[in-house]
């Protein structure tokens, strides 16, 4: 590496082809340092006190004048050459040096540990907030209720006769004791009446929440799950009001494509009543119309029990079970699923339906 | 409501190739829905024929049995097999092999031929048995699933058939139809009757409709017959319980007659099984009119009949053979011997028809709906009759159905009629109702035309009169649900077509968004998914025992809470105070699938019943009650709130190369609840707390400022844990939301942000162990005067250097004024205060 041995002869600072070759001789040397630390004795070697350069420089002292200059200029333009030599090298080493403990610093990331827990909302949940908001987006608002309900709430102002087979068909919790006239509510119709009876006119409301029948769970059933119903009470609104706004709701929920349909059926506190079906295209076994809710002009029977004159008002209403949309939204085959809180299940949503 | 095929074609033009499926299809869109099909081809599939057995031959058998062989001709005399296939012999004559014995050569039988299929996905094949080529199959009513009775095969002369040989026997039997089930909804009762659904479906399809009930020719008025009496001396709201009793005698009748094989096949797949011609009649009248009926052995009745209500303790044996004791609201028919049925509910036992019968009574009666459904739930006998009548039968039907029941006896059963008759009642008022012109294009937003309003009423059978600006219509007697301008509306709409009706998009007037504690239940909900824990929803089912733990921080206290009357189960009967029973279910389902790692929460109502619970009575319905009537209605519904809980078990994080999971402690559960109160911008403070159901030494008291207790978070008992088998060290909390959500500022006062320096003091303060760290905070705070910023434990030390039954807590003390830079003078007195703060309250010593 060091061909400039002290000891070796020091070359004449005017002969320029004795001095190139030593700035040559230290070039070579420090492009072949492979590390800064054998940059750092090239460095010693070629440009030290002892090297050849610096003798031959400390020389030019002793010449005679006129000779001065001409030395001068050759030693300070080859020293330069060497000092850029190292200076880049120096730069290139330290780059490569840093490249290198970055690559000595690898990890396999596909390792990594999950530290922090993502948390998961139950999908219910989110599709309950998800269709609240579509509909306060309409301007409507948001009703609740309790869940334990007075029965005059939940049948009588609905238009449930006492005797009627209608109420058996509700399958009904009731609270002990019986005199006191108290149930798990079987919909979330009671919340309309309360809507009636509390707010001004117009109403537009949608009332999500609990309800409770008493099923078995099984596949298909379970004896609480969620439902959310509308209501809308206006000067001349018609079932063509009630037709678009399904309508709307249907598209915001599924998509352009969504369609639906009404079919006649019967609710004490509906007429007239519809069932409405939405068309599902990708239904097991080709599409098909699936039953998605009930709906119908408010009896007027229930808006007389609110005190709204039935002849000024009409209003129409609309319920759906959260449970169903899922099911047939996200393709839930298992009512189970929803219920038991195995956290699979909610996990696998997250915050997302 | 299941409907064959061969029935309804009578009443309405079904197209001959019209499946159960296309006429399901026609039905849903006037409102019958589709339930299921009925079709015994399904199941059957022949040849399957009328054969005559030539000869039996007896074979005993080794192992004690005797089997028949036998030859049976399965085409007319003289003629040769039409029919080929493997097995079936080409000269007419199967070879069987057969191992009952109620028949004798000569009988007419039904022969499944080699190829035919049974149910049960059963083949005939010819097949060596017994040492014989046997080809086909001698069948039973059971093998041919049209009966249960398995004694024997079917010999076509004993229900009444002499047919010619080779004739399709499916056809004889009437296998070849089929019936739409339909889902009837509880106004339409007249669709319990092939009569309304055939009706029904002409509105559906726009075609012709035949009233069965015009086909039967009824007496102009009845007189002479026997005697009945309707006395009902307590109606309900009013309604006599009976307002018709129509009653027919027929003599000579032969009970013990075959049902033909028509009838019994109409009634099988309506889902009636045949019993005996007489009551098999019955219930085909009730079928076809919608009319419940009952026959009575007529000998066997003592004196007039009267319709009376029941005494108290009277008792009756129903045709079940159950004796009954009856209420005094049951309607009875009644003779001189006592009750002999339960009106409209089943018929007694004693004057049942019988193999013996020769003389029937024939009763069609009109019930009142209240006094049926009420009898019927009482006595928990959902009968055919009951259904109909609780939901209102036709008052102009009943003489039609008794003719119609008295003509299949004489036809039939060989009877005679007596033309003498019973017909007694008022028959109730006809319903007029007023439609205004507009109304119902108004209501549907269809503009219908006089002429779509006029056919579509008419076609229901109403009676309508235009006049003034609208319409009289006087609804049909069949309908007794139609009673308002609104339910026409919906008649005129739905025989329109629902498909017809436009969609315009109503606009609300400007809303007001989720009111705030819409909001701030989302962000609680959220901010937990968001903290990493997953949302469940439990059912708020839970023990007496469950709510008595958890419900109540004392052992020992009862907990007041809300009983089912018909809970799903008896064990968890009761309506839960604290989400935590459910969450730990939840738990225990989630461990034993094999997760032990879990962080859940609920936010759900608890139901907290008060001093009033519910309310005597409840106002009746069409009417606005009164706003005492109405306060007392909201007074009388519990409190129920929403709570917000949680539980964790397990370590926060799945084991992995380079991490650790910490195991959930104490302090997470309390760390979570006061993220809850973080995200709603509401102080909660801390406090060492008592809950039967947490660790007496790790269970935190959550408080508001104002000292309200709003919870409790910390480590779930052992003792507890143990008996749940839950993991050891389980931590859970339960914060009450609604509580959280009121104390919440309605508007956040911002704080000014100085940017002098900062001068940060530690201090460590030796204080007795029982001291809790969050008071001795509060002292600091309120010691250090207003140069404090901040104020943080961050070091608890106990142990060498710290005197016996002490602890040393390290606090840092964040300063900064608002106006100056902080001297070190003013940092250190300010610190000096807070220490003799604490110093003063708890005897703190500066360490």
């Amino acid at each position: 590496m060091t061909e400039t041995l002290p000891g070796a002869a020091v070359p004449n600072p005017l002969d320029e082809a004795a001095i190139t070759a030593a700035v040559d001789l230290a070039v070579a040397a420090i492009a072949a340092a492979a590390t800064l630390d054998e940059l750092k004795a090239v460095r010693l070697a070629h440009t030290g006190e002892k090297s050849a350069l610096s003798l031959a420089n400390r020389e030019i002292g002793a010449l005679p004048k006129d000779q001065k200059a001409a030395a001068g200029k050759l030693m300070g333009a080859s020293r330069g050459r060497v000092n850029k030599a190292l200076a880049d090298r120096t730069v290139a080493l330290e780059a490569e040096n840093d490249a290198r403990i970055l690559v000595e610093e690898t990890v396999d990331v596909t390792a990594a540990p999950r530290r922090r827990r993502a948390g998961a909302r139950h999908p219910l949940s989110t599709l309950q907030d998800r269709v609240a908001d579509i509909f306060v987006g309409m301007g409507w608002e948001i009703a609740e209720g309790p869940e334990v309900e007075s029965e005059w709430f939940n049948f009588d102002a609905l238009n449930f006769k006492p005797d009627h087979p209608a109420r058996d068909m509700q399958d009904t919790f009731f609270v002990e004791p019986p005199e006191a006239h108290l149930l798990m509510r079987t919909h979330t119709s009671p919340v309309q009446v309360r809507s009636m009876l509390e707010r001004e006119l117009p109403i537009y409301v949608l009332c999500p929440g609990k309800v409770f029948r008493t099923d078995e769970l099984d596949a298909t059933h379970t004896p609480v799950f969620h439902q959310f119903e509308g209501l809308a009470i206006d000067k001349k609104l018609s079932m063509a009001d009630l037709r678009g706004t399904l309508e709307h709701f249907a598209r915001q929920m599924f998509g352009a494509e969504a369609q639906i349909r009404l079919r006649p059926n019967y609710f004490p506190f509906t007429e007239p009543s519809a069932e409405l079906d939405i068309w599902h295209p990708g239904a097991k076994g080709g599409p098909s119309w699936i039953e998605w809710g009930g709906c119908g002009m408010v009896n007027a029977n229930v808006l007389r029990a609110a005190g709204i004159d039935p002849e000024v008002y009409s209003g129409f209403a609309f319920g759906m079970g959260i449970e169903r949309t899922l099911m047939f939204r996200n393709e839930v085959g298992d009512m189970r699923d929803m219920i038991e809180g195995d956290v699979r299940f909610s996990e696998h949503f997250g915050m997302e339906i | 409501m299941r409907i064959p095929l061969s029935w309804l074609r009578e009443f309405a033009q079904v197209p001959a190739e019209a499946t159960a499926e296309d006429v399901m299809a026609e039905l849903v869109k006037v409102g019958l829905e589709e339930e299921a099909v009925h079709r015994p081809t399904d199941s059957v599939q022949g040849p399957i024929v009328v054969g005559q057995v030539l000869s039996i031959v007896k074979e005993p058998q080794t192992n004690g049995k005797t089997i028949n062989w036998c030859q049976v001709r399965v085409v007319p005399e003289g003629q040769q097999q039409t029919l080929t296939g493997d097995g079936i012999d080409p000269s007419g004559v199967q070879g069987i092999i057969c191992g009952a014995h109620n028949f004798v050569e000569g009988d007419k039988v039904v022969v499944t031929l080699p190829g035919a299929v049974l149910p049960g996905d059963f083949h005939i094949s010819a097949r060596k048995t017994y040492g014989h080529l046997s080809a086909g199959m001698i069948a039973s009513v059971r093998e041919l699933g049209i009966g249960e009775d398995h004694d024997g095969i079917l010999v076509l002369s004993r229900i009444g058939l002499d047919p010619e040989l080779g004739t399709d026997a499916m056809e004889l039997l009437g296998l070849y139809d089929q019936a739409a089930e339909i889902n009837v909804t509880p106004d339409r009762s007249y669709c319990f009757s092939i009569r309304g659904v055939a009706r029904e479906y002409a509105h559906a399809t726009g075609t012709v409709f035949t009233d069965p009930a015009s086909k039967v020719q009824v007496p102009e008025a009845l007189s002479g017959g026997y005697g009945v009496k309707l006395n009902d001396d307590a109606p309900i709201y009013g309604t006599p319980g009976c307002d018709r009793f129509v009653a027919r005698t027929v003599r000579g009748v032969d009970a013990t007659r075959p049902t033909p094989p028509w009838m019994a096949s109409r009634l099988r797949l309506a889902g009636i099984r045949s019993i005996s011609l007489p009551v098999d009649i019955s219930n085909y009248v009730m079928l076809e009119l919608g009319q419940p009926n009952h026959c009575y052995d007529l000998d066997k009745l003592a004196g007039d009949i009267v319709v009376r209500r029941a005494t108290a303790g009277e008792k009756i044996t129903t045709l079940d053979d159950k004796e009954r004791t009856l209420d005094v609201e049951d309607l009875l028919i009644t003779d001189e011997s006592g009750p002999i049925g339960i009106a409209g509910v089943m018929g007694g036992a004693h004057t049942e028809v019988s193999d013996a019968t020769t003389n029937v009574l024939v009763e069609a009666a009109h019930f009142d709906e209240v006094s049926i459904a009420r009898a019927r739930r009482r006595h928990k006998l959902p009968s055919e009759a009951s259904k109909r009548f609780e939901r209102g039968v036709d008052w102009q039907v009943a003489d039609v159905a008794a003719q119609r029941v008295v003509d299949l006896l004489v036809e039939l059963a060989g009877g005679t009629a007596d033309e003498a008759g019973t017909d007694v009642g008022t028959a109730p008022d006809a319903v007029t109702i007023e439609l205004p012109a507009e109304y119902a294009a108004a209501r549907i937003g269809i503009d219908f035309t006089e002429e779509q309003i006029l056919t579509s009423l008419e076609d229901l059978g109403a009676v309508v009169a235009m006049g003034g600006n609208g319409y009289t219509v006087t609804a049909p007697s069949w309908r007794h649900d139609l009673e308002t301008k609104d339910d026409l509306t919906e008649e005129i709409a739905r025989l329109v077509g629902y498909d017809q009706i436009p969609a315009t998009l109503p606009v609300a007037p400007p809303g007001r968004g989720l009111t705030r504690i819409q909001q701030q239940r989302r962000r609680l909900i959220q901010a937990l998914a968001d903290a990493g824990l997953t949302e469940v929803l439990a059912y708020p089912f839970v023990s007496k025992a469950a709510n008595d733990t958890f419900g109540v921080p004392t052992e020992g206290t009862e907990r007041k809470a809300l009983k089912l009357a018909n809970p799903i189960s008896e064990e968890h009967g009761f309506l839960r105070t604290s989400i935590l029973p459910g969450l730990i279910e939840v738990a225990k389902r989630n461990h034993s699938r094999g997760f032990r790692d879990l962080a859940l929460f609920e936010a759900g109502l608890v139901f907290l019943p008060g001093d009033q619970l519910g309310t005597a009575t409840i106002p009746s319905l069409g009417v606005k009650p009164s706003d005492e009537v109405l306060d007392g209605l909201y007074d009388g519904v519990p409190d129920q709130p929403l709570h917000l809980a949680a539980v964790l078990t397990g370590h926060d994080s799945p084991v992995a190369p380079g991490h650790t999971p910490r195991a959930w402690d104490w302090a997470d559960a309390v760390d979570i609840a006061r993220i809850a109160g973080d995200v709603l911008g509401v102080e909660l403070l801390v406090a060492q707390g008592r809950h039967q159901a947490f660790h007496p030494g790790r269970a935190a008291q959550l408080e508001l400022r104002t000292g309200e207790v709003v919870g409790y978070a910390g480590e779930l008992h052992p003792k507890l844990l143990a008996a749940h088998d839950m993991p050891a060290r389980s931590v859970a909390l339960e914060l009450n939301a609604d509580a959280l959500f009121e104390a919440a500022a309605d508007v956040i006062v911002a704080r000014h942000i100085s940017t002098y320096p900062v001068a940060t003091q530690d201090v460590a303060l030796v204080v007795p162990q029982d001291v809790p760290a969050e008071e001795v905070l509060t002292a600091l705070r309120e010691g250090a005067g207003e140069l404090l910023e901040d104020v943080a434990l961050f070091d608890v030390y106990a142990g060498k250097g710290i005197e016996e039954g002490k602890k040393s807590l390290a606090f840092s003390l964040r300063f900064r004024a608002n106006d100056r830079t902080l001297t070190a003078d003013e940092a250190s007195a300010a610190r000096e205060g807070a220490v003799a703060a604490a110093h003063e309250r708890f005897g703190a010593v500066q360490r």
